[in-house]
């Protein structure tokens, strides 16, 4: 009987070699910096962890974090879609800057967009003037924590619906549509569930991005504890006060709620794969 | 420069391609390797070339003219092996593919760049492709690629050329004319070289020597003469070329197949046991009356134009379909249609016992 | 082109209501930042935003910058290189864990990607003491930096190459490995130039990204002026200041870096694009020429 094999054998050279630097590498960046991170959180112990984390403070802030975050996420997800169905169905002057534009908040260091923000959405700034008069502040103010994370997530909605739109068969929309369906009804039986997986991932990303997202949000959010704090900047402000547990004990948190968004995104593509036979989501 | 594989086996998993191969190549020899997917004639050709690599057994070996190269890398072995898909360096003119070989080898013993240029454009004369010397893999039909391909593996002068399936990713028209290129090319330059394939007009076409295999076995190995008229088993037979089928049994030194009587003189068969008939179409004669030849009848179904031949079908008196092969002029002797009632005869046939089970 | 074709089979109000919720909701999302940026910038006309950059801790941020891309980015890049080959053309067990391993570092907040280096390293951390004793200084310190740097642009160059070179087969290297190559010449003559488009659009990315970091940086930096300061953080600290005009001059260079890789970024997509339909294309086509 033969034992099973790690490696299929291969005549191609340099496999031993090639793994070997990249794990090594792999290990030295990451992983052991990242184990640390676990080895310090064993090192607290749980009575000192759960004061930590359920601390008033720090419940504030995964409450304005997660909320302003799902805030983000839902607003990308409408306006997204709308936009990524424009850019892929339509043809407008303008179209391809449009297009190209949409990866500007990845391309874009997160402390210019965040002093950019502020000066838009401060009571002085043009966008800030405007609302103003209707007693909506956005700067130094939950709003503005949930429009920075609004601008952090566009792109990974926007990007990961629009192959899924290009991917739609023409012939189910004109099927529907001789069969008698009005738009909104191709829409909603054939499209929407089609498009539902790409969606579902695209909501994940920007939410799990906008969870840890620091420089676009500390400038506008004014950052007061209890009430524009968002979980991030805790970490900082703790690890600034050389509160290492304390800050690790956050950092758990947060990298814990970021690890099972990854997992549920995953599980969501492998489910719909499996569910409709396709290898996207 | 001959080859020889000696008890070559390879297992994928649980899948064994190859069980204890062996095989011999002479010198000068273009030998075919045929059989259906999964014969492992691919398997044995790569590991021959040393991109494979063989299960590892004391007396497996490789050798080439007698010279042991199992332990030796594929860039050692110097072999020239033209893949299915032709495999050109996309990024690379087709001067660059053929010259690649030359340019690789190391300081000491690469030539100069003035002696590779000159070696590329003899083989550029060679496949008649000089002026495309230029050009991209991309820019070129799928024949020209192969012989780019070919020019390619000739490049680095191998003691072996090794082909697989060279033809199989081109269209009908475009595969013989190769192939009589390829054998007129074998002719001239006398380069010992086995070529898998799964086409037997291939083979029989372009080889010297057939080797047919199945399931990691060698079946039987011959000249295409003997492979195709004297095939020693029913898969070979098969494999070869259609053929109409039919189950009978021995009884006192007669093979009967229902009206089909034939003698069957072989020696120490018990009466009963089973055996099958196999007749190649064109075999097969279509009369009006019995002619004394062992016959059975039939009713033609269909008749269809292929080519230069016509092919019938008919249906026996036993609901059996057979078919019939002949050239257009004897048909239009013989005046027969559908719906006609005839008399099928048999021309040669071979009978093979069925195995005991 | 058949989207285009599909889209006339929208009501032409719906079709102008998206075509303006995108043009809105982009330009208020995207464009006015932008513009933000450079109008706060040359608010106090072009002398003072020259002036922003000779200063001299500005100079150095923008040293700092250039010296920690220069350092992370090749570091990257060899090591997508060397992985994608290692995991590409070679099948084992463990492969797509090892993939998964690889994308870690865009699931972890650039926060605690800091984080994890100052517990390390810091006066506090695994090393610190040993570090203290030697006196060799990561955190608060360029190395600190560069660490933090290659931790967050660590998958880029990666992810790009290993998805294509497993979709490309393997034939080429088998027929250069049989034409007497070696496994470095192979991977220098025939795979690399394969792969060349995804690879400089992997290194636009990583470097967009090295240079533009932030979070992490600023954890480990301790903000000295003039000696930890990347331009990002540089930013910040002009902003606390009030020194708003030299924060956006900065700022400003930032952003036009961000749209000089917007830009290589489309061409490069493009490119990539335009390969892939030519190979579709290529490999449908009948071919019927001798």
């Amino acid at each position: 009987m033969r034992l099973p094999k790690f490696k299929q054998s291969s005549v191609l050279p340099g496999f031993g070699l090639t793994l070997g630097l990249a794990i090594l590498y792999l290990c030295l960046i990451v992983l052991i910096p990242l184990s640390g991170l676990f080895l310090k959180t064993a090192t607290i112990t749980w009575g000192r962890f759960w004061e930590v984390v359920l601390n008033p403070r720090a419940l504030a802030s995964y409450r304005l974090t997660f909320g302003a975050a799902l805030f983000g996420a839902g607003v990308n997800a409408i306006f997204g879609f709308a936009v990524a169905w424009s850019l892929v169905r339509y043809r407008f002057p303008g179209r391809r800057i449009l297009d190209a534009a949409v990866d500007l908040p990845f391309a874009l260091p997160t402390a210019v967009s965040g002093i950019a923000l502020t000066a838009l959405y401060a009571p002085n700034g043009w966008i800030g003037r405007l609302l103003a008069p209707y007693g909506i502040k956005t700067a130094f103010s939950p709003l503005g924590v949930a429009v920075a994370m609004t601008f952090i997530g566009l792109p990974f909605v926007v990007r990961t619906l629009q192959p899924a739109i290009e991917d739609l068969d023409a012939g189910m929309e004109e099927a529907a549509s001789t069969l008698g369906a009005s738009r909104f009804q191709t829409f909603r039986q054939v499209i929407f569930p089609f498009i539902l997986p790409a969606a579902i991932t695209g909501f994940a990303m920007a939410f799990a991005r906008a969870l840890g997202e620091y420089g676009s949000v500390i400038f506008i959010s004014g950052n007061m504890p209890m009430r524009t704090e968002i979980s991030s900047l805790l970490i900082v402000t703790k690890l600034e006060q050389y509160d290492y547990a304390g800050a690790t004990a956050i950092a758990v948190v947060i990298l814990m709620a970021s690890f099972a968004l990854l997992l549920a995104i995953n599980l969501t593509q492998w489910w719909f794969s499996r569910r409709l036979g396709r290898s996207r989501a | 420069m001959s080859i020889e594989a000696r008890n070559i086996s390879k297992t994928f998993g649980t899948f064994r391609a190859l069980r204890s191969v062996n095989l011999k190549v002479d010198d000068g020899e273009l030998v075919a390797l045929l059989g259906p997917s999964g014969s492992g004639k691919t398997t044995l050709l790569r590991i021959i070339a040393g991109l494979e690599e063989m299960d590892p057994d004391g007396s497996s070996a490789i050798l080439f003219h007698g010279e042991n190269v199992t332990s030796s890398r594929a860039g050692q072995r110097r072999v020239g092996f033209v893949f299915q898909h032709y495999a050109l360096f996309r990024n690379m003119t087709v001067f660059d593919n053929i010259a690649f070989g030359l340019r690789v080898r190391p300081r000491l013993l690469r030539p100069k760049e003035s002696e590779i240029r000159k070696k590329v454009e003899e083989l550029l004369h060679l496949i008649h492709l000089r002026e495309l010397a230029p050009r991209f893999p991309s820019q070129l039909s799928g024949g020209q690629r192969q012989r780019v391909a070919l020019a390619r593996a000739l490049a680095i002068e191998p003691r072996v050329l090794l082909l697989d399936e060279p033809f199989g990713a081109l269209d009908a028209k475009v595969r013989h004319g190769l192939r009589q290129w390829l054998r007129r090319l074998h002719d001239e330059i006398h380069l010992t070289s086995l070529l898998v394939t799964h086409d037997q007009e291939e083979a029989l076409e372009v080889a010297d020597r057939v080797v047919v295999m199945r399931d990691g076995r060698i079946e039987q190995e011959g000249t295409p003469e003997q492979v195709y008229h004297h095939p020693r088993s029913e898969f070979v037979m098969d494999f070869m070329g259609n053929v109409n089928l039919f189950h009978g049994r021995i009884e006192s030194g007669k093979a009967v197949f229902g009206s089909l009587i034939l003698d069957h003189t072989e020696a120490g068969v018990p009466d009963g046991q089973g055996a099958r008939l196999f007749v190649r179409p064109f075999e097969l004669d279509i009369t009006r009356h019995p002619n004394g030849l062992p016959s059975i009848k039939a009713r033609v179904t269909r008749v269809q134009s292929a080519g230069a031949q016509v092919r019938i079908e008919l249906s026996s008196e036993s609901g059996q379909t057979v078919h019939v092969e002949m050239p257009h002029r004897r048909f239009r002797e013989r005046t027969v249609a559908p719906q006609d009632n005839v008399y099928v005869t048999l021309l040669d046939s071979r009978i093979f016992l069925e195995e005991k089970s | 082109m058949r989207a285009n074709a599909l889209g006339r089979s929208d009501p032409s109000w719906l079709r102008a209501l998206l075509i303006a919720v995108t043009v809105l909701f982009l330009g208020l999302f995207l464009f006015l930042p932008l513009l933000t940026v450079f109008l706060e910038a040359l608010r106090k006309g072009l002398a003072t935003y020259f002036a922003s950059f000779t200063d001299r801790d500005a100079r150095q941020a923008i040293l700092l910058t250039l010296l920690t891309a220069a350092i992370a980015v090749p570091l990257n890049l060899a090591f997508g290189l060397v992985a994608s080959w290692g995991i590409a053309k070679f099948e084992f067990k463990g492969k797509n864990f090892l993939i998964t391993l690889i994308d870690l570092p865009f699931a972890v907040s650039p926060v605690i990607a800091g984080l994890i280096y100052v517990l390390m390293f810091g006066a506090q951390g695994w090393f610190g003491p040993s570090l203290e004793a030697h006196h060799i200084q990561i955190i608060f310190a360029v190395p600190g930096i560069v660490l933090a740097t290659m931790f967050v642009t660590f998958p880029f160059v990666a992810r790009e190459l290993i998805p294509l070179m497993q979709e490309q087969d393997t034939e080429e290297e088998y027929a250069a490995i049989s034409l007497g190559a070696s496994g470095w010449q192979t991977f220098r003559r025939v795979t690399l130039p394969n792969v060349k488009w995804a690879l400089l659009y992997g290194v636009v990315l990583c470097n967009a990204r090295a240079m533009g970091e932030f979070g992490a940086v600023s954890v480990v930096s301790g903000h000295i002026r003039g000696l930890t300061d990347t331009m990002p953080l540089h930013v910040e600290i002009l902003y606390n200041e009030y020194n708003f005009v030299a924060a956006f001059a900065v700022a400003s260079l930032l952003a036009l870096l961000a749209l000089a890789t917007l830009i290589a970024k489309t061409a490069l997509e493009a490119r990539l694009e335009s390969r892939q339909r030519a190979k579709e294309a290529v490999d449908m086509e009948i071919v019927h020429e001798y």
